[in-house]
Formats: C-alpha cells, structure tokens, sequence
C-alpha cells in the first residue's frame, strides 16, 4: 500500500517578485505505508520545502501530494483531515510547548478534536510512554524538564493524534549523544510498535543510516538519491561532491579499498565494520 | 603562561518561587581547578546539565563563583571593577547566532562593541575589516545578517568578538545549530585563530571537534573527571560512554576489535590513523 506518492511536485517561493526562487523542482517519490525513510540534504536543498507539502502546509506551485491515495488538493478532500493523517513534528519542537503540566500539553490536540476526557487521557499516557516520558512528569511544568526531556514531551503531543504517517524535522538537533539516542531510539520503538510511516529529516548521516530503511538524499531541490541504506553508500563519492558528510566508518571503508582491501561498501555501523573485519583477519589466518 | 584560571570554583544557581524568595539551589559546579594556558586549544566536553557552559561563564564573568575564585591574567573576575577589562580579554560566542546579531548589516554589527568602546572611527573600520577578512565574511559586508546562513552568520558573531582583539575566546557549543558544511566553516575559522595564537575554548558535543584541539577536559556532575590530550581521552570508550559521551566511530572500533582480541591499539581518532594500523595486523 502506498502512504505517499509525490507527483511532479514543484515549488516556487516569492513568484512575481524579484526574490521568486524554486525551493522544489520536479519531485517525483513514492513512499509505502509503514516504512521509516531517512532524508538529508545541506541547508537550501529542499528538504523543509518538501515536507511542508505533505500535510498540506504549503501548496503546490505545480504537481500533486497523494497521501493514503487521496489527492490533497482535490476539491472532495478535507485538508484539515489529511493533517490528522500526518503529523509534522518542526525542528526546535519544544518551543511550542506552553501549557502548565505535561500532560495538559500533551493533551492538547486531542482534547481538541473532541474526544472524551477518558480518552484523551489514555491517549496521553500511552503516548508519554512511548516516548519515554515518565509518569511522574505529567503534573509538573514542561519548562522544568530538561531539552532531551522537552523535546519528547512535544512529539509525545503530536503522536497522542494518532497520525498514520509522521514526519519530523531534525528531531534531535541540539541534543548531547544521550539525548539524541534516547529520541530517536524512542522513534525507532514506536515505529516498530505502531507500524506507521516515519520520515526522518536530519542533518546526520549517521543518525540517518542508523535508523532508515530507505534514504532520500536532496540536492538543489531535487531528489539525488532514493536508495535503500545498504546500498546509500555505493554512491559515497556523489555524496561528499555534493558537500555532504558520510560517516566516519564509511570513510574508512572507503580509504581501506583504495589500499586494495575491500570490506563492502555497505559499511556504515560499527557492528557492521566489526564482523568484517574480524571475517577479513580470519581469513587472511587460515591462507 | 597561564590565561584563565580557576581555584577550587564553586556555582549554584538559585531557585525561587513565585514571590522571589530563594527556596531552593542546586550546585552546577562543585570545585572546579583548571588552567587555561596562553595559545592553548582547550575543548571542554560534557552531557547536557554537566557545568561545561555555567563553567565557561565564568570566564568573563557572565557568573561570579558562589566559592572559590577565578583569575583571568591574574585578575580577579568577581570584583566588578575589573570586568570590563576581563570582557576585553575573554570574548565569548554562544550557540544561537541568531540572539548574538544586533544590527541590519554585517559590518555594523561587527562594529558594534568597538562603537561602544569608543574606538576612533578610522580604527574601527580597519579592524572590522581585518576581522571581516579573517573569518572570510568580507564580501557579505553589506549584506543583511538575516539572508546568512548558519555558519555565516555564526562567523559574524566571531568577527564581532575578534574585532575586539581578545587573547581568548570561549565558544559554547558554537556548531550545534548548523549543518555539516557550516560546522566545517566554523571549524576552520577556529583553527585559523590558534594558528594566530589566540586562546580557544570550544564547548562542543561533537568528538570529531574536540578531537581536534591540543587538551581535552572532560565535565561531568559539575566536576573535572578527565583531562589530557585527545589521545589520552578517546582511548578510554568505557567512561566516556558512562557518562553519556561519545567517542570517534573508529575510536570505537579499534576498542571493540581489541575486546574480541585483537591486538589493535587504542589510540586512533581518525580513519588515516585505523587504516595504517589495520594494515598492520594483515
């Protein structure tokens, strides 16, 4: 089943003024129901363009947004329910909390679109839970908890309205390595969990190929590279051209093959790098 | 010859109800000894909450110590007659570039503290000039700080402290808000200012970064737990992972081929260095 198809999507900022400037240009991407794709791409390359329009936030300039096989911009569809559908969590999310307890914050959208105060209730725990917000934390102010803490209570938010498809924008920008891994390790959970479909804008490859089946890599508005993570770094050498980062272990792969040692091109985890390596030693024993 | 140093430095910060009554405090510092030394490159790692930043501002005297004392070239920074002339010593450049910018256009936002100092005009723009240049944000000059990018604007905000000709600037985690490209520019801009014998202390979360610099000290609950050169810090994964740190990818794979008995050594903070001595053992 396809969650998202994206067709010829294009985007201009500012037309008819002297600052017109095309942010997305001729997009075409299908996105199937239950996958966690990762994107990357350096500031400018479209990638905030993108998932703007996945929720309806922004209108095409040119093209069509399909989510759950719903033209959004279709005249017998409702876009406020299509931001039910898909929920997009902005970068920095812990500037939007603003209620008194966590649980209210949470609460929020839910109590919003009407439910029942019982509901709305196990709607919040449930999504604290899966985001590692502890229970203890529920009457007390979201501004005493700490930014990894912050960060989760606000996605906690966005999840207790159960989007079939969630997008997040850099979500552990800022964060120390704890508090990333425990964010995106928590997202990862879930994902699993719930089996809805996950995109994941960062900033770090590594973050990116750690947890993504499936990598989109933007380039000056259009998409570079739609490639499963295994095979992402087949393409190493187009990525560092267009000024982004591979990781560290990846790079060494690399440097290790152009001595003549060829550990695969699928290096991208220390786990992964490990078992080679040791298959590599083992090898080179026996002959 | 030492620049900053602090003795026995203890902070904490107040908490106060409604009313403004203190009714509680906690010690983000608890006897802190360091020495920064004169051209020294000193990254300072840490977990969120460990001191690094309530420590480094106490280099300039954005804090005073609640105990304990720190002197900049000697000079005491808690008395309050001494620090404007600290200020002129230590410059700091924080995170956010976006809350460090104060006016329309670049070069009168580098210009702006030397405008306060009273500087003679002519003075002013030859060394907004040089600071322009050094950081490379020259030709933006004119241009307005807003349509920057990140790491544009963030060597804005170093030119404004450079202009001030400091013998030392603090950076508290100056890379956190940009993107890969714009951390390399920064990073750059930092190795040109050693390279220029200024002092730098870089407060990072980034071990690629601090890997870089000549020291090493690492925060944790409000104190110093280790301090030497990069070397010497990455080798020990286990604590560093303890205390929600991380250590260089190959770093951490040279420790973990050496659990599995490999006879690989520790100490390799980039994949130059892991791919020699693979090589080695073949």
């Amino acid at each position: 089943m396809t969650a998202i198809e994206i067709r010829k999507l294009s985007y201009k900022y500012g037309i008819g003024t002297p600052f017109e400037i095309s942010a997305v240009d001729d997009v075409n991407l299908t996105v199937q129901k239950g996958e966690f794709i990762g994107i990357i791409g350096h500031t400018g390359s479209g990638k905030s363009t993108l998932i703007q329009h996945l929720n309806g936030l922004l209108k095409p300039t040119e093209g069509e947004v399909i989510i759950n096989e719903k033209n959004i911009w279709s005249k017998d569809v409702n876009i406020r329910e299509i931001r039910f559908e898909v929920g997009l969590v902005f970068q920095y999310s812990e500037h939007q909390l603003f209620e008194e307890t966590v649980h209210k914050d949470i609460a929020f959208g839910p109590k919003n679109i009407g439910l029942s105060d019982e509901e709305v209730d196990t709607r919040v725990r449930r999504a604290a839970e899966a985001m590692g917000v502890h229970e203890s934390w529920l009457e007390r102010s979201p501004f005493d908890l700490s930014g990894g803490q912050k960060r989760r209570v606000a996605l906690a938010g966005v999840i207790a309205m159960q989007p079939q498809i969630l997008v997040l924008d850099e979500p552990a920008a800022g964060l120390d390595p704890y508090g990333r891994d425990k964010v995106l390790s928590k997202i990862k959970e879930y994902h699993e969990n719930s089996g809805i479909t996950i995109l994941l804008v960062s900033h770090s490859m590594e973050d990116i190929v750690k947890y993504a089946d499936k990598v989109i890599v933007m380039n000056k508005g259009g998409v570079f590279l739609y490639e499963e993570t295994d095979k992402v770094f087949s393409h190493a050498a187009g990525i560092t051209q267009i000024g982004l980062d591979v990781p560290q272990i990846t790079r060494m792969a690399a440097l290790l093959k152009q001595k003549g040692i060829d550990i695969g091109e699928d290096i991208y985890t220390i786990e992964r790098a490990k078992e080679r390596i040791l298959e590599l030693i083992k090898r080179g024993e026996s002959e | 010859m030492e620049i900053i140093r602090t003795e026995n430095l203890h902070f904490d910060y107040e908490i106060y109800d409604d009313k403004g009554a203190v009714v509680d405090k906690s010690s983000a510092l608890c006897g802190v000894n360091l020495t920064v030394q004169k051209g020294e490159f000193l990254a300072i790692l840490g977990h969120n909450g460990s001191g690094k930043s309530t420590l480094a501002k106490h280099f300039n005297g954005i804090l005073t110590p609640t105990n304990g004392k720190v002197f900049v070239n000697g000079i005491d920074v808690s008395d309050d007659k001494n620090i404007y002339e600290i200020r002129q010593m230590v410059g700091m450049v924080f995170q956010n570039p976006d809350n460090q910018i104060v006016a329309a256009i670049v070069e009168e936002d580098v210009a702006f503290a030397l405008e306060n100092l009273g500087v003679p005009p002519l003075e002013i723009r030859e060394r907004i000039d040089e600071a322009m240049k050094s950081v490379d944000i020259y030709k933006y000059r004119k241009h307005a700080p807003h349509r920057l990018s990140g790491g544009q604007k963030q060597r804005v905000a170093i030119a404004g402290v450079i202009a001030m000709r400091p013998q030392c600037i603090v950076l508290d985690e100056p890379t956190a808000m940009l993107d890969p490209k714009g951390r390399k520019e920064v990073m750059k801009t930092i190795k040109f200012l050693v390279e220029k014998g200024i002092t730098i202390v870089l407060i990072t979360h980034y071990m690629e970064e601090a890997a870089q610099a000549k020291r090493v000290v690492v925060m944790h609950n409000g104190e110093i737990i280790m301090d030497g050169a990069p070397k010497q810090i990455f080798t020990q994964v286990d604590k560093l992972k303890s205390v929600g740190l991380d250590v260089p990818q190959v770093t951490e794979l040279a420790h973990e081929l050496r659990k599995n008995g490999l006879n690989f050594p520790a100490n390799v903070l980039n994949e130059n260095e892991f791919v020699e001595e693979l090589i080695k053992l073949l």
